[in-house]
């Protein structure tokens, strides 16, 4: 029962970097009969070309309806008679993949998901179908308050740049999108260059990772260059309400822009983030927000870091008529941050959350497996949980102090709602 | 750059399932160890709490449920959504852990909580590093005894809950989905939403929501949950140390109407602003514990893919489905669903769908009824059986993994029916045949018994497709006799 947690890291994790540049992890976990792969390519939506917002994502979709060996209709009766998952998706700067699925089923499931993403066929017929689909999640997602203030926070935090557009694009982009864009996109912008694979489960490591090679070895790509412009830099703060008609709550979304994964206040700012809109009932924001007025069923902030750039925000939901007090409240405690020193017990409860849950995320393949594919994808090494502790304790008030006051800045803030009406200031 | 979607549910208050009711049957001190491959103990504290252990030493975590026998399902009108209130209430603080004091504990100690309510259920969880599991029967036990109910926490918690339901009626599809439940229903409580009317959330107060705590929060009315890594013996002391001294409750008016048989079609037609069309089918459909529950889960996963149970699995990918096939490869709709979840009383089989663009909601029905027509005349095939037990096997698995899926499973299944429910379900799901899919098929879906909901954009709202469609004018409208 007191056992020490064993981590996952080098001296269990069996790693091979193929000479097409594409990283293998593998670690085994018999507790049950299941597989999970986990998986990044380099191509993502900050690769959308000007104008078609959304072809990432589009490309990816089309991946898992029809390859040269496995046709739509035999994909899905490959994948489903046996119960697994096989998901490709999209983020700004990846794209994601990955398998679920029973360990006898797992050499099936790898040779569908290589034939997906390396021959894809992009059918006509496919293509006007899930084009369909996207146009009206699209217009389904134009009418949610909190996308809306999520869509219009972004496109403020980055005006005119690829950081602030849809990853999943626009009604008019994704409409503009032909099938030859998509093909073109996948000739030109996947690679296994610099792609990772990481797999956690009822495997036999080595063989695991000589499937993978095998599978994936003879993929040969260049290295993905993608070169962006550096984004403005924000000047003044930005107010933005986006009418939603017909509503009977309002979103609100605002923040700053961030920093990357490997920023070295990194560790400082997620436990700021924790005080802040985190810990317990989501940190002070829940405390003022939700609990002492009780304005919100939800109150809460989040940081996220990708390699090159990072978002920092809040958001809550509440009625219209609470929208103003909503937003004063969250910027007041904002600006708090990075006024008064946090209490030593606040530090000290989100030093404790961070670090003593982490077994909780590690507790599952599925957890194991993306952990391990981020530790590879931000290269902070496979013996990095380690030290997180350490990394995390490390962090002192002066520190919460100082990325609250270098980043929370009012000149940067951009504050959103979405919802009926115009806004009551 | 955004993801699309918000995150961050605290509850998931709108998922359906549940059941109970021999909660005194269990009064004795016997422990009982089942003998399968994942050994688990039961035993009956002498206040009548169900206990259920399960040790599982794969990772250094252990999950705490309690499960409360009590939901929307046992509210009356006027004080609907009274159960999931209550359920926020408990975490407003008791003296020994003043609002705000339970979430940081638990949090300071790496857990994760969260407490969710359904029609049939009020469930709290919290998810650990093994050694500090106590931390979660202490706090669980407190809180089932000595929750304050401080008037101005009562009053404040009122808007965060209207709040919260208006987060959802932002959703045309929610707002058809409460519709429809509520015409489906004429009697039973099923009929009513689980955060309840707003009329109600606005009226109730605070004396009423104590007075169904002190009723309903009780040992004799509750199950707890333990899996993860532990020893079974110190955690039955743990469990009779916290919560054994705690009196049993009283008596509980256990009496819920009996929903009558549906003997005509019932119709909602739903009006707004928001360009995307919708539709819902419903029909009433057994308990959990009916004979007739594994060959309609069956039916479910042949007309649109395996679910798993609950909060756990249905993530896979499904598009081999008959639905999938009908409706949106043909491009009349952009998503199609159906759902048969299990719950105490008799539910809703029910069915959605998402329609494309100038697609009509009669195009729709139609389809969705010549899909049911086809297996109620020639049952379903083999291969179609076969998939929906490997895919449930798969879930399985998949749920076995973490302590907290187990545990939740666990104690959903005493619930809504029995352990020995869920765990003979793969058996009971292979013993299914085509001949019993068919029989449910004709006996559950008959037109004269169908509540049908549309969601149609105004004009206004960009699209007309729909404007001059008449009901029903081209559906097929024979009408089936009741059995």
């Amino acid at each position: 029962m007191k056992r020490p947690p064993s981590y996952p890291g080098s001296a269990d994790t069996q790693r091979t970097a193929l000479p097409n540049g594409l990283t293998l992890l593998a670690r085994e976990n018999h507790s049950a009969p299941v597989v999970v792969l986990e998986g990044m390519l380099t191509a993502g939506a900050l690769d959308d070309p000007t104008g078609l917002a959304g072809i990432s994502s589009f490309t990816a979709n089309m991946l898992t309806r029809g390859s040269e060996h496995y046709s739509y209709r035999r994909f899905n009766e490959i994948i489903e008679s046996v119960g697994a998952s096989l998901s490709i998706t999209t983020d700004s700067d990846s794209l994601n993949f990955g398998i679920t699925c029973l360990s006898e089923d797992f050499p099936t499931l790898v040779e569908v998901l290589a034939d997906s993403l390396r021959r894809p066929v992009f059918d006509a017929e496919q293509f006007t179908l899930v084009r369909g689909q996207k146009l009206v999640r699209l217009q389904e997602r134009d009418q949610e308050t909190g996308a809306v203030a999520n869509l219009r926070f972004y496109e403020s935090l980055y005006p005119a740049h690829p950081l602030g557009a849809a990853v999943s694009g626009y009604v008019e982009t994704v409409g503009a999108i032909r099938l030859e864009d998509l093909a073109a996109f996948h000739a030109a912008h996947y690679t296994p260059h610099g792609g990772v694979i990481a797999v956690s489960g009822d495997v036999v490591a080595p063989q695991a990772i000589d499937l993978l090679a095998h599978t994936f070895g003879d993929w040969q790509g260049a290295p993905h260059l993608r070169s962006l412009a550096e984004p403005a830099p924000l000047l003044n703060p930005a107010r933005v309400h986006a009418t939603v008609a017909g509503k009977v709550q309002s979103d609100i979304t605002l923040g700053v822009r961030g920093i990357p994964r490997t920023h070295p206040d990194h560790a400082a700012v997620r436990v700021a983030n924790t005080i802040l809109g985190v810990f317990g009932m989501m940190g002070r924001l829940g405390e003022v927000v939700r609990e002492q007025q009780g304005l919100a069923y939800y109150a809460y902030s989040s940081q996220d870091s990708s390699r090159d750039s990072g978002v920092w925000m809040a958001a809550a939901g509440v009625n219209p008529a609470n929208v103003e007090q909503a937003v004063v409240s969250i910027l007041a405690e904002i600006e708090r941050l990075a006024a008064e020193p946090v209490l030593p017990e606040e530090l000290a409860d989100s030093q404790a959350y961070l670090t003593g849950s982490l077994p909780l995320t590690l507790e599952t393949n599925d957890g194991i497996a993306s952990t391990l594919l981020n530790l590879e994808w931000y290269g902070l090494g496979l013996d990095y949980l380690a030290g997180y502790s350490d990394e995390i304790f490390n962090v002192t008030i002066e520190d919460i102090q100082r990325v609250a006051q270098s980043y929370l800045r009012a000149d940067g803030l951009v504050v959103v709602t979405a919802g009926p009406g115009a806004p009551s200031t | 750059m955004p993801g699309d979607k918000p995150t961050r549910n605290l509850e998931a208050a709108l998922f359906r399932k549940s059941v109970a009711s021999d909660l005194l049957a269990h009064r004795t001190m016997t422990i009982e160890t089942t003998n399968t491959a994942n050994p688990t103990t039961r035993l009956t504290l002498a206040n009548g709490l169900q206990v259920i252990l399960r040790e599982n030493h794969s990772a250094p975590v252990a999950s705490f449920w309690i499960y409360y026998r009590v939901g929307s399902r046992n509210e009356l009108p006027g004080l609907t959504g009274i159960s999931h209130w209550v359920e926020h209430m408990l975490f407003k603080g008791t003296a020994r852990f003043p609002r705000g004091e339970f979430d940081k504990a638990v949090s300071r100690a790496g857990g994760q909580f969260n407490g969710m309510t359904s029609q049939d259920w009020t469930t709290y969880f919290e998810t650990f590093p093994a050694e500090r599991i106590e931390l979660a029967l202490e706090v669980e036990s407190d809180r089932m005894a000595n929750a304050l109910f401080d008037p101005a926490e009562t009053e404040s918690e009122r808007s965060v809950i209207i709040s919260e339901r208006e987060g959802s009626e932002n959703s045309y599809a929610y707002l058809l989905s409460e519709e429809l439940q509520s015409a489906a229903f004429v009697a039973h409580s099923y009929r009513h939403p689980i955060i309840g009317w707003k009329s109600d959330l606005t009226a109730m107060n605070r004396d009423e929501l104590f007075d169904h705590y002190r009723t309903w929060y009780t040992p004799n009315n509750a199950v707890a949950v333990v899996v993860g890594d532990f020893d079974t013996t110190e955690m039955a002391a743990a469990v009779e140390r916290h919560f054994g001294h705690l009196p049993p409750g009283p008596q509980l008016n256990l009496r819920v109407a009996v929903e009558p048989e549906q003997l005509a079609e019932r119709r909602v037609l739903l009006l707004g602003d928001d360009p995307t069309a919708y539709l819902a089918m419903a029909f009433h459909a057994p308990a959990a514990g009916h004979a007739d529950f594994f060959p309609l889960i069956v039916l479910d996963a042949v007309l649109s893919g395996a679910k798993g149970l609950g909060i756990v699995g249905g993530g896979g990918n499904n598009r081999s489905n008959r639905l999938y096939r009908a409706l949106v490869e043909t491009r009349l709709a952009v998503d199609v669903g159906s759902s048969f979840r299990p719950t105490v009383d008799p539910d809703l089989f029910s069915f959605f769908a998402t329609l494309a663009p100038d697609v009509t909601h009669n195009a729709i029905e139609a389809t969705i009824w010549q899909e049911i027509e086809t297996i109620q005349r020639e049952g379903v095939t083999e291969q179609e059986l076969a998939k929906a037990i490997k895919q449930t096997r798969a879930q399985f698995a998949y749920s076995s993994e973490s302590v907290t899926y187990q545990a939740y499973w666990l104690g959903f299944a005493e619930v809504v029916a029995s352990l020995d429910w869920l765990e003979t379900w793969p058996q009971q799901l292979a013993a299914v045949t085509s001949a019993d899919v068919q029989r449910v098929a004709q006996q559950y879906f008959a037109r004269s018994r169908q509540t049908v909901g549309w969601y149609v954009p105004n004009e206004s709202a960009g699209q007309s497709g729909d404007a001059d469609e008449g009901w029903g004018e081209d559906a097929d409208m024979e009408i089936e006799s009741a059995e």
